[in-house]
């Protein structure tokens, strides 16, 4: 086997090497689950088959502490920091972007149910070539000239957000040879708690390169990973106009106390 | 009604685009009277610092009071939001200009919020900056006092000649930052060494 190495630009292992390595994580994950151990709900920090989180992962275990004032608050966000329109990535532009026409909506909701409401969502992805629009990424596919690819939106009164935007394709990528990216949606979010506070990525349903991914493969348990795979919503397609996906999150528990009316809100 | 969280995903190489915006990490101008940098170096295990990596800093203002003003994205100038994002420049720095936290009670030592999102790195990890001085400060703290001696300077910000605040994030390695975990967030599995 080749020595695992974290150069981003390397690309010297085989995909079959990363697979037998996401591969044997996995079972051994099984095993202990299976004999009663934990199940995993987490990207694990350290996952060698992704090479860049070799040296960027601690290796110390997180230090437990309460949270205290500054971290049972989050910053606000509001009107004043976006506009209704920055949801739409398909109007930031003179002309349409090129490719599939999509809705994603769902709701963001903390760990005990409640509806974030009011919080910033923030998404960025690649174009419908898989191209992102960054000076680092210069593989051969088009950008768009209609398509920068991010946008922000405001949660509703029940946690509910909604972007209309392109589908982006697989991108390719340096983890080792010929390694794709399933196609993905970069998402971050804010909870009323500071200590909520995710960044993630959404997929879409039967990507065909999933199990090649060792970024969303992560991930040991397949109900975790599952969690970040959107759903095909005929409700949210459009005549003549887009196709539609559900995808709810859930962040962590809030650690405040939470009075009676806050609740009904 | 308990719901399991959706997992974290690494921010990626290509945040910039989706994640920076004008003033991200300026939370007051650096006119203001009580400005101060906030500065430091992202590293990762072999000590080589990070290029694509993004901070966060969400602070109380320099009286202990939380902020609960919009306007971070689009500041005014004037507002104090206490919240902040600076992407590191090519050679692992990241700078925000702020104002000294206060003290948010009595017995809580004051300090900088900071959440840390990189290429390579899973999901966000978070920890505290504390201010250097008082030193007899942190041995009442809470969090300080309970974080082994030898790993406390990890939790630290160092006074620049100039009045600045610098504090450096390891990643992993000798040096490794203390990183925090609260009671209702799920807890990272898996062998971490």
């Amino acid at each position: 086997m080749a020595e695992k190495t974290t150069n981003p630009d390397a690309a010297v292992t085989s995909q079959a090497e990363i697979d037998a390595e996401i591969s044997a994580i996995h079972q051994d994950y099984r095993t202990q689950r299976d004999a009663g151990g934990v199940e995993e709900t987490n990207a694990r920090l350290n996952f060698p088959p992704y090479r860049s989180s070799l040296l960027r992962h601690p290796t110390k275990s997180l230090h437990h502490t309460d949270p205290e004032d500054i971290e049972l608050h989050s910053p606000a966000f509001g009107h004043r920091d976006v506009s209704p329109l920055e949801a739409d990535l398909t109007i930031q532009h003179n002309g349409e972007p090129i490719g599939e026409r999509i809705i994603v909506t769902g709701r963001v909701l903390d760990g005990d149910g409640r509806p974030v409401a009011g919080q910033l969502v923030e998404v960025w992805q690649a174009n419908a070539a898989g191209r992102y629009i960054h000076k680092r990424d210069q593989h051969p596919a088009p950008l768009d000239p209609n398509f920068t690819g991010a946008g922000r939106a405001l949660t509703g009164p029940n946690g509910e957000y909604s972007f209309t935007t392109i589908k982006p394709a697989p991108y390719p990528w340096k983890n080792h040879h010929n390694a794709w990216r399933s196609a993905h949606i970069h998402f971050s979010l804010f909870g009323t708690d500071f200590t909520q506070r995710i960044v993630t990525q959404m997929y879409f349903p039967g990507d065909p390169i999933f199990d090649l991914d060792p970024i969303y493969q992560s991930i040991t348990d397949q109900a975790a990973r599952d969690r970040l795979v959107a759903t095909y919503d005929h409700s949210v397609s459009q005549h003549e106009w887009n196709t539609g996906y559900r995808w709810n999150i859930v962040l962590s528990g809030s650690n405040r106390t939470w009075a009676e009316e806050d609740e009904e809100h | 009604m308990k719901l399991t969280p959706t997992p974290g995903q690494t921010v990626g190489p290509f945040f910039a685009f989706g994640l920076a915006f004008a003033g991200g990490e300026d939370l007051v101008d650096r006119t203001h009277p009580d400005a101060v940098r906030l500065h430091g170096t992202v590293y990762d295990g072999d000590g080589v610092p990070v290029p694509d990596a993004v901070v966060e800093l969400w602070q109380p203002d320099q009286h202990g009071a939380i902020s609960q003003e919009q306007g971070s994205l689009h500041r005014d100038g004037y507002t104090f939001t206490g919240w902040g994002r600076a992407a590191v420049d090519p050679s692992g720095q990241y700078s925000f200009t702020t104002v000294e936290p206060g003290s948010t009670g009595a017995g809580v030592a004051p300090y900088f919020l900071l959440t840390v999102f990189a290429r390579g790195l899973m999901d966000r990890l978070f920890t505290r900056a504390y201010l250097p001085e008082p030193a007899e400060a942190g041995d009442q703290d809470r969090l300080l006092s309970s974080v082994p001696e030898e790993r406390r300077g990890t939790l630290l910000a160092t006074r620049d000649s100039d009045g600045g605040l610098r504090f450096d994030i390891h990643l992993q390695g000798a040096l490794e930052t203390v990183f925090l975990t609260y009671p209702n967030t799920p807890q990272f599995t898996g062998p971490l060494g």
